[in-house]
């Protein structure tokens, strides 16, 4: 956990030392295409995380309207 | 949690003000869940935003775990939730509660994230912390009752890597402390009749567990999201799993739009699971909850929605409605089906299929 923790640190801090953003704000329209959103609706995207949840093991990190309800 | 940290690759963002009511339906191995989900979301002055979410599980379960082993029931479960968003520059601090409860457990919860952009707006990192606290009883033993607390850690990045594609990786660590198990759940031993009794399950009362995601979306030539998603998970009672996801956004025309998702899971069992422990008290910890067994799971899904614009209204801007079907399949590579009378541990493997249903109605104001 400790290692990936670091990676993600040092990852942050490697894409700080790029000095100018390579994708410009005028260059990012597809990426604020709402096709390029998984989870468009969070109320959906919840209750299948709680799906998967309630009958496997796995639990945290999941998309990004997760977090876990601190319940089981 | 319901209140989305945006992975936007925009400049910091509030989450959009909307209404939510979904109505939800899990049909499968003998239970049938189904019940509403309602949010709403507004912000002020661009700065602020509160939600508050509704949701409801209405079970109705003859799960083989139930008809082996206790009587067919009815349950009703009911979460509500309140969050706040602050943002501030180029960052979103976000705060929420929750309170779920049933008839024999209640869990309270409350969580804080925070994202910031980076970089000219082409990176964004979060971190998240929850705790959980869950109050346990036993239906029909009044002298019964327990508790777990939870905790949450969790780090996210996510990064614009071409005008077409966004990387992501995130990574959660939990630790539970307290009555872990299911205060029904039985396991099953091998008595000296030469056929099977049970015993009731005995978990650790600590369990501590780390999940790595890592996550791509690529813009399509002709306008199409595609959504690649890898999840590792390990813990302290010796599960380890993966997931792999991919989905498609595709719109049709200017107000339709099309999903599909498939996605595989596999787990391993915990270290102190058996289908058949070899006699009475046969280790410390015993599990025989298929949840915790070596098993695989696929879904297909397909999502339909359409959404409809009113431009300059007074009331609202937009609405949409959406229809997804998943279709579940569980296959046991551990857990037998002892509705089938044979020789202990000759029983054939369990598997079964389910069906998700949501229907999901948005008015965006």
């Amino acid at each position: 956990m400790t290692f990936r923790i670091v990676l993600l640190l040092l990852v942050t801090l490697l894409a700080g030392c790029s000095i100018k953003p390579w994708v410009k704000p005028y260059e990012r329209s597809r990426l604020a295409d709402p096709v390029m959103n998984a989870a468009g609706h969070p109320v959906a995207e919840s209750y299948m995380n709680h799906v998967h949840q309630a009958r496997e093991a796995m639990r945290g990190a999941e998309g990004s309207a997760g977090g876990g309800c601190g319940c089981n | 949690m319901l209140l989305a940290l945006p992975l936007s690759s925009q400049a910091a963002v509030l989450p959009e003000d909307r209404f939510d009511l979904l109505g939800h339906q899990y049909d499968g191995g003998g239970m049938q869940i189904e019940g509403p989900s309602v949010l709403v979301r507004k912000s002020f002055a661009d700065t602020v935003a509160v939600s508050a979410n509704y949701y409801v599980d209405e079970v109705s379960a003859a799960s083989i775990d139930v008809v082996t082993s206790a009587s067919p029931y009815t349950e009703k479960r009911t979460e509500k939730s309140v969050g706040l968003d602050y943002l501030r520059g180029k960052a979103i601090y976000s705060l929420s509660y929750g309170n779920s409860k049933e008839n024999d457990f209640e869990a309270n919860s409350a969580h804080f994230d925070l994202s910031q952009d980076f970089f000219g707006d082409l990176t964004t990192l979060t971190m998240g912390y929850s705790l959980g606290k869950d109050e346990v009883f036993r239906t029909g033993d009044s002298a019964f009752s327990d508790e777990a607390e939870r905790r949450h850690f969790r780090i996210g990045l996510s990064q614009v890597l071409t005008r077409d594609l966004v990387g992501s990786i995130k990574a959660e660590l939990i630790t539970d402390e307290g009555y872990l198990n299911n205060p029904y759940r039985s396991v099953r031993y091998l008595n000296s009749a030469g056929g099977y009794s049970f015993q009731p399950e005995r978990y650790p009362r600590t369990r501590t567990s780390e999940a790595t995601t890592i996550g791509l979306s690529y813009y399509l030539p002709w306008r199409a999201g595609l959504h690649g998603e890898y999840r590792m998970y390990d813990d302290s009672w010796g599960i380890d799993a993966t997931s792999w996801q991919v989905k498609l956004i595709q719109p049709l025309g200017q107000h339709w739009t099309l999903e599909t998702r498939y996605r595989r899971y596999s787990q391993g069992q915990a270290d102190f699971y058996s289908d058949l422990f070899p006699f009475q008290n046969a280790q410390n910890f015993l599990a025989r909850d298929k949840e915790l067994s070596d098993f695989d799971s696929t879904v297909f899904g397909v999502g339909i929605g359409v959404q409809f614009n009113r431009a300059e209204r007074e009331t609202f801007n937009r609405a949409g409605l959406h229809l997804w079907v998943d279709q579940f399949q569980f296959d046991y590579n551990n857990f037998r089906d002892i509705r089938v009378t044979t020789l202990p541990g000759q029983e054939p493997l369990y598997s079964f299929d389910a069906t998700v249903t949501r229907l999901l109605f948005t008015i965006w104001y």
